[in-house]
This record gives structure tokens, sequence and C-alpha cells, in this order.
């Protein structure tokens, strides 16, 4: 089982380590996804009805859905 | 509604379909490139000669390029569903969210797993594991695609579900209902293979190019030769289920179908317009709606029924109605959907009142146990959405837009699969080489099936408003109650980090296409 373990490390680092135009590739991955999820997603995406409980969810769509009482 | 909210809704809108857009220029190419490259590969290995290993290296690089500066960017969308369409989420509710949860797991899995040793694993591991890793990145790939495809299904045809009044949302009651309805399936084969027949398009145009410059001959005839059979084929499945496409349409979406045509007045027997020009005011004057057309007799009529000489509604029939034909008004629509409206407004108010009573009646007329509620569903809930609309000429979708992309769509398919078909038959008769002309049209329809496929997307969509799930939530109702200007903001930082994408995409591919493949040994 270590042996396996040990062999899949292996198998990445060297992939890693042999890599040419993959690097530049990974470079723009890891700078998309810091974009994504460090930026957009923390600062400029909040989900509106996040931390509320499934009934108050409930309540708020209803009253998005419906006219003014 | 505020104008601020309406505001929020247009850009919202607008984000949503540029995010799509530019993630739909790096989707379809993964898919089929993918499919191609395990064929290559599966050569490879069947014959041993070390001429199609190369060439799969070649085509994997270009499918590495793409595949990460694609990858993520449909994470936006979602992000964008939480954020922008907060209504729309919440109303959806684990119909939507199931089959994005498994193509999310599927893709991580599968994609992530597979394509590591797809890349990493030459020499590494055995020729036939390395071919299996390849075609299960394939299947990932294309897996991922069918859920997506699946939850954009239901928005067009809402089926396998249940309203819950308590939690505002609609609940799955059927997953093979959802997963295998008929606009599911057609669209999952029409969408795919639409695909497969733009990668087979990109191989066939890049490998044309190096038989433009005398370079890499030998790849270039092999990869063409395969390619453009694969994409022949692929086109020729993509026209039978557009075919598919249109008959559902006709009886799922009519309004979409009499938009796609711009036909206003229905009637028996109709032709299809091949080729048109729309009058800027529309059929709206009840005159004819085209400065000219060239049209197929009665192949509409056909395409839609099946039946040369079969009723197709126009616009106006489906607003106004026809008892004789079983087509409610639009108008009677919009009454019942107020209805549905008016019970959820008193069900508000006898919890805010603790009235029991009143609420036990009106959870009666949801539920699809007894008769009377599965009566009320049928005839009432199934029009909540037109509950919203202010006036029956509201159900009529961007014509001119809708006529002019399907045509694009289904005029590009056309040419993609003459170009296909003779570019394979030049390829077999040595004759390729030669007809430099036909190798400057592949290299520039490259572009064209970028431009077909999101033509096709835009007909789907398009056709489908006002609604954002058919028939029973309008976009006006389904965003979310921010600022707009949030929402103009994060439109710019799309489009900025998407067109920088984009731009590398272009640059790096075009590059690598330039140095070409490794040398031999």
């Amino acid at each position: 089982m270590i042996s396996l373990l040990r062999k899949t490390i292996r198998f990445y680092v060297d992939g890693f380590r042999a890599m040419t135009l993959g690097r530049t590739l990974w470079m723009i991955i890891l700078l998309k996804l810091f974009v994504l999820f460090g930026v957009l997603r923390l600062f400029f995406l909040p989900d509106p009805l996040a931390g509320r409980s499934p009934a108050q969810r409930a309540e708020s769509v209803r009253e998005n859905l419906l006219p003014e009482p | 509604m505020s104008s601020d909210y309406l505001q929020t809704v247009d850009w919202s809108r607008a984000q949503f379909a540029m995010t799509a857009v530019y993630h739909w220029l790096f989707v379809p190419l993964t898919l089929g490139l993918s499919v191609l490259i395990a064929i290559m590969e599966t050569r490879y290995v069947r014959t041993g000669d070390a001429f199609w290993r190369r060439t799969t290296r070649f085509w994997m690089r270009l499918f590495g390029i793409n595949f990460a500066i694609g990858i993520a960017t449909g994470i936006i969308l979602e992000f964008e569903f939480g954020t922008n369409w907060s209504n729309y989420s919440h109303f959806v509710g684990d119909i939507f969210g199931a089959p994005l949860a498994i193509e999310g797991i599927m893709a991580f899995f599968m994609e992530s797993t597979f394509i590591a040793v797809m890349f990493f694993g030459w020499d590494r591991v055995s020729k036939r594991f390395h071919l299996a890793a390849t075609w299960l990145t394939a299947l990932g790939a294309n897996l991922s695609a069918v859920w997506i495809l699946v939850a954009n299904s239901w928005m067009q045809y809402p089926v396998g579900c249940t309203f819950d009044l308590a939690t505002v949302r609609n609940e799955m009651s059927s997953f093979r209902e959802v997963a295998c309805s008929p606009v599911a399936v057609n669209k999952i084969f029409h969408t795919v293979s639409s695909s497969f027949t733009l990668a087979a398009l990109f191989v066939v145009g890049v490998s044309a190019w190096y038989l433009l410059r005398r370079r890499e001959q030998r790849m270039a005839r092999q990869s063409i030769a395969l390619a453009s059979l694969f994409g022949a084929v692929c086109a020729l499945l993509t026209a039978v289920t557009g075919h598919r496409s249109g008959a559902i349409i006709a009886r799922v979406q009519p309004m979409k179908l009499a938009a796609m045509e711009g036909l206003y007045r229905g009637g028996e027997g109709l032709p299809l317009t091949v080729v048109g020009l729309l009058r800027p005011a529309g059929g709206e004057e009840n005159g004819d709606p085209f400065l000219f057309r060239i049209g197929v007799p009665r192949l509409l009529s056909f395409m839609s029924f099946n039946d040369p000489n079969a009723y197709v509604p126009g616009i106006d029939e489906l607003i106004e109605g026809d008892s004789v034909r079983g087509m409610l008004p639009v108008a009677e629509k919009i009454a019942r959907g107020r209805r549905v409206i008016d019970s959820l407004a008193r069900y508000r108010e006898a919890l805010r009142t603790g009235d029991e009573a009143a609420k036990a009646g009106i959870e009666a007329l949801f539920d699809p146990a007894t008769a009377e509620g599965r009566e009320f569903l049928r005839e009432y809930y199934a029009y909540f959405g037109y509950g919203y609309l202010e006036s029956p000429r509201d159900v009529v979708p961007d014509v001119p837009l809708l006529f002019y992309s399907f045509r694009v769509m289904v005029g590009a398919g056309m040419l993609f699969l003459l170009l296909l078909a003779v570019v394979w038959l030049c390829n077999r008769c040595g004759r390729l080489a030669g007809q430099r002309w036909l190798l400057r049209t592949a290299v520039w329809v490259v572009p064209l099936a970028w431009i077909a496929s999101q033509a096709g997307w835009a007909v789907a969509e398009v056709g489908r408003q006002p609604w954002v799930v058919q028939d029973l939530m309008p976009v006006t109702v389904a965003a979310s109650k921010i600022p707009s200007s949030s929402v103009s903001v994060t439109f710019f930082l799309f489009l900025a980090l998407f067109t920088v994408l984009l731009a590398a995409e272009i640059g790096i591919m075009l590059r690598q296409i330039s140095i070409g493949p490794e040398p031999e040994n």
C-alpha cells in the first residue's frame, strides 16, 4: 500500500518536473483559480440567501415572488 | 417592480449570456477532440506504429491547452446562479442542483484523475492502461456535458417535479423523467454530435494549414482522413437530431418554433423558409413579415409533425388561442397564473396570522395526492409564470435574433457536412494536396464552426424567453434583489477575465500549431 502511494506520488512529481508547455498552462490555471475563488467569489459574488435556514430562504423567496401585501 | 430591479435583471441576463458564450468557446473542442485523440491512440496501440503515437501526442498538446484555459470557466456560471439568480436557484431546488452536482463529481473524479495519466503516463504506464485513461478522460468530459444538458433541458421542458408550497421549491418526483425526457435525450445527442463536428473541423482545418505549408504531410493527411470521416458522420447525426429537435419544439415550445420561422400566421402545409429578410416592423401589423423569402414547400409542416400537410400555429394563434385545436389564449393563461400567485399570497397571509384552516385549504390545492390538487396543478400551476406577465405579447421572444441564428446554424451545418464529405473524398483519392482552394476553405471554416455552435445556443436560449423555466418562471422574477451596479461591475470583470483567457488560448494554440509535432525520434 505504501509502495503504491509512493509510486503514485513519484508519478505526479516526475510528471510535473518534466513539463514544458505545461508549466505555462499550470500558471494560467492557478492564476485563474485565484482570481475566481480568491477575488471574485470572496468580494464580488456573495450568495444573498447564504447563512439562512431553509425556512428563512423559503420566506425570502416567497416575499420576492409575491406582490407587496 | 422597481426600475433598479429591472436593470438588475437586464445586467444579470447580459452577464450570464456573456459568460456562457465564452465558456462554450472551450467546451465543444474539449468534447470532440478528446474522442478524436482516443481514436488516434487506439490506432497506435493496435498497430504499434510510432507515427500514431507522435500524431496523438501533437493533438493531445492542443487538447491540453484548450482544457487548461477552459477549465473552471463554467464555475462562474454556478456562482452567478447563487448571486444573481437566487430566486431561480431556490425555486428549481434539487432538480437543477442534482445534475450539476453529478456533473461536478464526474468532472472532478474522471477527468481530473485520468487526464494526469494521459499527460504524465507516456512510458510510465502500459500502453493499454494509457489508452484506457485517454478514453476515460473523453468519457468523463462528455458525461459532464450530459448532466449540464439534462439541467438545461429541464428549464425548457419542466417535467418530473412537484411544487412544494411550504418551501417554495420544485422537488424532483422522478429522476427518470428529468434525465430521460425527450428534450434532454435529443439535446444531448444534438449538442454532443455538433461538438464532435466542431472538433473534426478544427483538426481538418489545422491539418489543411500544414498541407498548404507543405509541412507534416503524413500527419496532416492521416488526421484529415480520420477527422473528416468522423466529422461527416457527426454532422449527419447533428442534422438528424436537429430535425428531431424541430419536432419536439413544435410540441413543447411552439412559440419558439413560430419565432424561429418568423411565422405570425399559422396554417396547414407550411413551407420552411431557407433564406429570408424580415421587415423591421415584423408581422405585428398583420402584413407579410418578410421583405423577401425563399422557402421549401410544406417542409415546416413535415419538420414539425412528420406530415407535409400538418397544421403549425403561428405567433398570433398562440397568443389568441384556438378552442378547436385546444390552444388556450395567453390572456387566459395569465388569469390562471394570477390565481396561483393569489393562492401563494393567501398562504403567506395564513402563515402570518396562524390561520390553520386557510393554510390547510391552500395546501390541499397544491397536493398532488388528491384529485383536487392534481387538477389545480394541471390547470393552474402549469401556467404559474404567466401570472407575472403584463401583456399577452410578452410571450413572444426576439423574432429576428431567433430567425437569423437558426439560419446561421442550419446553413453552416449543411456547409460542414458538404465540406467534410468532399475533403474526405478528395483525400481518399489522393487529390487533396492539389485542391488548394479546398484546403484554404477548410482553414477559414474553422471559426465558422464556433459561430454555428453559438448560434445554436442562441436559438435554444433566446427561444425560451421570456421564461427562465418554461411557463413556470419568467426571467423578470428569477433574479436576486441586489443592486444593479454590483452586477454591472462583475459583468466587466468577467469580460476582462474571459477576454484575457481567450487571447491566451488563441496565442498559445497558434504558437504550438506553428511549432508542430515533436521531432521524429
